[in-house]
């Protein structure tokens, strides 16, 4: 164990000396409060620190011990349901414990130590072990069954294995391993600046569904894969990314709020436990694990939010689940970075940020795939991440969006403008994409319908010329369009506001099932396609715009889940006797 | 024992270094003895070794280097505090500045405060009425939030911060009631309009002003709005009051903290303001908000002035993601003489979904709400067509669309500064203007809502 003393304290960095023997990244002690910091420069015996508390009232001098080990976090029953800080201290047990703000110098496990938890083994003494096979299982909440894995690096035979209740730490396995006897607890840690071990990388296939029209149908992302959500404030990026972690068909969300306002994360925490997850019809919140650094605390413990959250994770993709994290927002995270970067005096790049932060992020994004866990059974866990943006003055060309946008694959591209006439969510047709969407289309044929891809293609191409017909009338005026071009701008306007549109507060629109998403845009192109061959025997355009079956189309989202196959059916037959009325006049 | 130094070794702007000191800590407050005995703040901004970086937080005119001492005083900035401080004027610096007695402290609070846990956190959802359409139908404010206003010069944000502080309350509650007012390096006019408006109104008597003007020292509004927030919390948290703070201008205390970055030659971000504004500002702003074990809570407007009119500005900008929405005004609408010119469609409360509907509004608040911002949206786009294209142009449908936009900001927006509208006023009044469309057009409203509210639309 190494102690050194302070020699500098700038903000967030602090400089001690006599710190030769200790490693970079080791966690320290730092004064008589015992703040947590981690060492991220050496310079001979001087050790540059960022330090995870506010360092006011430290000095020259005061003592730094180093811990002598990593950055990590503790990964075992009991992370489900709760909510972390950046460095994994549990929120719920320190205001139990503390009060209702966060001093400095606390100090309390992440996993809560006296609690008693089932274990049951699904190995028998005798039996051959290699990493990453599961020994037992502990049903955490009633989504999820909690997998113990033999730690990376050991293979050998089970000694000794038995049912029973145990708290976190004692021993409930023993193995005869190559290196020596080895005890399994109930936890393990884990350094969270070093990727989780798996076999095999493999390639997405299958889309993560979310519920979310704009989503799912237009810039699907797969389970495994990356995205991000940048805009302005007040564009709705939270909302988003509210969704997607309460509908998202994964096992398991991990949700970072990194550098965010606390009433969000106060918002997640009141709202969660009382919203169904629509497969499972169990609370969402069981299956979702909590990190909440919010912009008031302390600046590196931010930077250390994003790790802590994939880490964790990760240990539940080698389970074999597919996990999704959730970051709101990246560009807090880079902000940190660059502060502490400013406080080492380093030379930045752009804006000020270091010029490491596109290897950073990439790092972090390139943590997220579909896998083959170890283990022998050879299960398949995914982590897919989405990472929320906050760009300056909503300017995409500012370093982080740029420097993620090289990295993810799927863009969801969120504009003011469309905020201010409230459409929901605000992500821009035109400008946003999906890497995803070739690799996805045989699912999509194969589970909604065989013209699905088709549908989506068809509505995207109406759009498209909506935006050129746009250009034509704000320079001539609506009536120099062909009534054809009339009736493009009329589905166009549909599409954006019937189908686009949606309600994150309406109990039946703020989640829309596959099928119900692919006939709710036939049903679009249906009124577009008749009307069209209306027009071609002569009725009048105004006529077809005005029909009053649009305005049940309009409506024809918030359909419930049991009855909407019958509603559109309903509709579509209004929509015939109704052309056929026009036609007749 | 507290020691003195007389190893100043260097001034520079708000900036001071002092050599060969011991045991002093990181933040911690520290006086300057000049020669004339009188006495001025600064705080350690970094340590190194044995000597020490300070922050002056006044100026520094007639600071001499070879005579004048520092002493460390072995604590951070603090603020005594106690229920006294209502009715009374304080500096910036918290030294009371009307006449009146010293307080008598209830307690010592460091006034950079500790992060609220976010387990610990309320959910703010208690509607406040304040009487202004705008806010209450359209972008609701409800206890706890913190929602900004952005101005620009030469429009009339103080009138309607002072109105929102004179009308806001909680229906049906008559609880205690506090105002928390700071003065950041705005101009003594501005800061006398608040006051008078204060005292006219009777409630000078529960609010607490911290008073720092243009002339005072730049420097010194770095601690300004942290003196308020310390006595807020102090009212909200250990009192049980509902405190509203006003802070105005948040620009100005930006341009102090940019001005000792500079001065520390600081890697600047945007527009030289420092990398870690937006911290800094979340600092501040997070301190509003509602706590278990709490019955106070914390109401936030932070005033600021956006350079250039400009929203992307790093100040408005940074401030926007921190705070739960804000209230934009423009100078389009104060021009043509709607007040307050509030610009509806980019202001925004990201609280009013849990604050409103049944039971806390009305049933019909959501929707209507939505129908209006939607409605008045694309009767702006009407309008702006035929800029372009004339009236003729327009399809008819959008013809009413402009006038709805039209008498939208004729009646809706448009409010006298002493006319308080109950929030079923307000409704109405959106009722009465989305009569205009025909129930098609009506997307947003569910049908049985327009059956109760529009029987005639039935048809």
């Amino acid at each position: 164990m190494t102690e050194g003393s302070i020699i500098k304290v700038s903000g967030p960095l602090v400089v001690a000396g006599g710190m030769r023997e200790a490693n970079l990244f080791d966690v320290v002690r730092i004064g008589e409060a015992g703040l947590i910091g981690e060492i991220i420069e050496m310079h001979g015996d001087k050790a540059s620190i960022q330090v995870y508390e506010e360092t006011a009232g430290l000095g020259f001098g005061d003592r730094v011990v180093s811990t002598g080990e990593p950055l990590s976090v503790e990964l075992g029953p009991g992370l489900l349901t709760n909510i972390f800080d950046g460095i994994q201290r549990p929120l719920e047990a320190i205001f139990g414990k503390y009060g209702s703000n966060i001093t400095r110098g606390i100090s309390e496990p992440a996993l809560n130590r006296e609690k008693l938890w089932h274990f049951v083994p699904c190995v028998k003494r005798g039996d051959a072990v290699v990493s990453g096979d599961i020994v037992g299982i502990v049903e955490e909440t009633e989504l999820v069954l909690h997998k113990i894995m033999v730690p990376a690096g050991v293979s050998g035979t089970i000694e000794e294995i038995a049912e029973g209740d145990f708290t976190v730490e004692q021993t409930v396995c023993r193995i005869a391993s190559e290196s020596g006897p080895r005890a399994l607890s109930l936890m393990s840690k884990w350094p969270v600046r070093r990727a989780r071990a798996y076999a095999k990388k493999l390639a997405p296939e299958e889309p993560m569904i979310t519920g979310q029209r704009v989503i799912d149908s237009m810039f699907p992302i797969a389970k495994g894969g990356t995205a991000c959500v940048p805009g302005p404030f007040g564009s709705g990026k939270t909302v988003v990314q509210h969704q997607l972690a309460k509908w998202s068909n994964v096992d398991l969300v991990v949700y970072i709020g990194c550098g965010e306002r606390g009433n969000e994360m106060t918002d997640v925490l009141r709202e969660f436990p009382e919203l169904r997850d629509p497969h499972t019809g169990h609370s969402i919140m069981k299956r979702t694990v909590l990190i909440a650094n919010t912009s008031d605390m302390p600046v590196a413990a931010r930077e250390a939010s994003i790790y802590t959250g994939i880490t964790i994770a990760e240990y539940f993709r080698d389970m074999g689940y597919s996990v999704a994290v959730i970051a709101d927002s990246s560009s807090r995270w880079a902000e940190a970075l660059r502060e502490m970067s400013g406080r080492l005096e380093e030379m930045p790049g752009e804006e000020g940020y270091p010029a490491y932060l596109t290897s950073r992020l990439a790092q972090f994004y390139e943590r997220a795939g579909r896998v083959i866990c170890l283990g022998t059974d050879k299960r398949e866990g995914t982590l897919s991440a989405i990472g929320a943006v906050s760009p300056q003055g909503g300017d995409l060309s500012e370093p982080v969006t740029q420097a993620t946008l090289r990295i993810v694959k799927v863009f969801w591209g969120l504009e003011a403008g469309l905020a201010y006439r409230r459409h929901f969510p605000a992500i821009h047709w035109l400008n946003s994409y999906s890497l995803y969407k070739d690799r996805l289309e045989p699912w999509f044929r194969e589970h909604v319908g065989r013209g699905f891809s088709e549908a989506v293609a068809e509505a995207m191409r109406l759009l498209q010329e909506e935006s050129e017909l746009d250009e034509i009338v704000k320079l001539v005026g609506a009536d120099a369009l062909s009534p054809r071009e009339r009736l493009t701008l009329e589905a166009a306007r549909s599409v954006r506001e019937d189908f686009l549109q949606q309600n994150a507060f309406d109990p039946y629109d703020s989640y829309t099932p596959l099928d119900k998403q692919y006939r709710l845009l036939c049903l679009i192109l249906s009124y577009y396609a008749k009307s069209l061959a209306a027009v071609e025997k002569g009725a009048d355009v105004q006529a077809l715009a005005d029909m009053k079956v649009r305005e049940r189309i309009g409506r024809a989202k918030s359909a419930s889940d049991d009855t909407y196959r019958s509603d559109f059916e309903a509709i579509e037959k209004e929509l015939d006797d109704e052309i056929e009325t026009i036609l007749q006049a | 024992m507290i020691k003195e130094y007389k190893t100043i070794e260097e001034v520079a702007g708000p900036l001071m270094l002092v050599r060969g000191v011991a045991g002093v800590k990181y933040d911690e407050l520290g006086e300057i003895v000049l020669a004339d005995g009188s006495r001025r703040r600064c705080r350690v901004l970094e340590v190194n070794g044995n000597d020490v970086l300070v922050q002056l937080f006044e100026s520094s005119a007639g600071i001499n280097l070879s005579t004048d001492k520092v002493r460390f005083l072995g604590h951070g900035a603090t603020l005594g505090v106690s229920e006294e401080m209502l009715g009374r004027v304080f500096s910036g610096m918290g030294v009371p500045i009307d006449g009146g007695p010293e307080i008598i402290p209830d307690k010592l609070l460091d006034i950079g405060g500790t992060p609220i846990n976010p387990a610990a956190r309320k959910y703010p959802s208690e509607f406040i009425q304040t009487g202004i359409s705008t806010i209450d139908g359209l972008n609701t404010l409800v206890r706890g939030q913190k929602l900004p206003i952005f101005s620009a010069s030469g429009l009339p944000h103080a009138a309607l911060a002072a109105q929102i502080a004179r009308q806001a309350r909680v229906r049906g509650s008559d609880e205690n009631f506090a105002v928390v007012f700071a003065a950041i390096g705005i101009t003594f006019e501005e800061a006398d309009f608040f006051i008078e408006d204060f005292a006219k109104t009777g409630a000078l008597d529960h609010t607490v002003l911290f008073i720092n003007l243009a002339s005072d020292a730049a420097i010194e509004r770095i601690s300004t709005p942290r003196m308020a927030l310390t006595a807020a919390e102090y009212l909200a948290f250990e009192k049980d009051m509902h405190v509203l703070v006003i802070l105005t201008d948040i620009t100005n205390y930006a341009e102090a903290l940019r001005e000792v970055s500079s001065a520390r030659k600081e890697v600047p971000g945007r527009r030289g303001y420092p990398g870690y504004l937006y911290t800094d500002l979340a600092s501040m702003y997070e301190r509003a908000g509602r706590k278990a074990g709490s019955e106070g809570s914390i109401t936030m407007i932070p005033i600021l002035t956006m350079p250039e009119d400009d929203k992307t500005h790093p100040i408005p900008d940074l401030t926007g993601y921190i705070t739960e929405g804000q209230i934009i005004l423009s100078r389009e609408l104060y021009r043509k003489g709607v007040l307050p010119p509030v610009d509806v469609l980019p202001s925004l409360s990201r609280l009013k979904d849990k604050g409103i509907g049944a039971g806390k509004t009305r049933e019909d608040h959501a929707g209507t709400m939505n129908q209006l911002f939607s409605c008045y949206a694309r009767g702006k786009e009407a309008k702006e067509l035929m800029v372009v294209l004339g009236e003729a142009a327009l399809t008819p449908i959008d013809r009413i669309y402009a006038k709805f936009a039209d008498e939208f900001e004729r009646r809706y927006v448009s409010q006298k500064s002493d006319e308080n509208r109950t929030i079923e006023q307000t409704l109405d009044l959106g009722w009465e203007l989305l009569k205009l469309f025909p129930r098609s057009e009506l997307k947003r409203i569910s049908p049985e809502l327009l059956d109760r509210y529009l029987p005639e639309s039935r048809s």
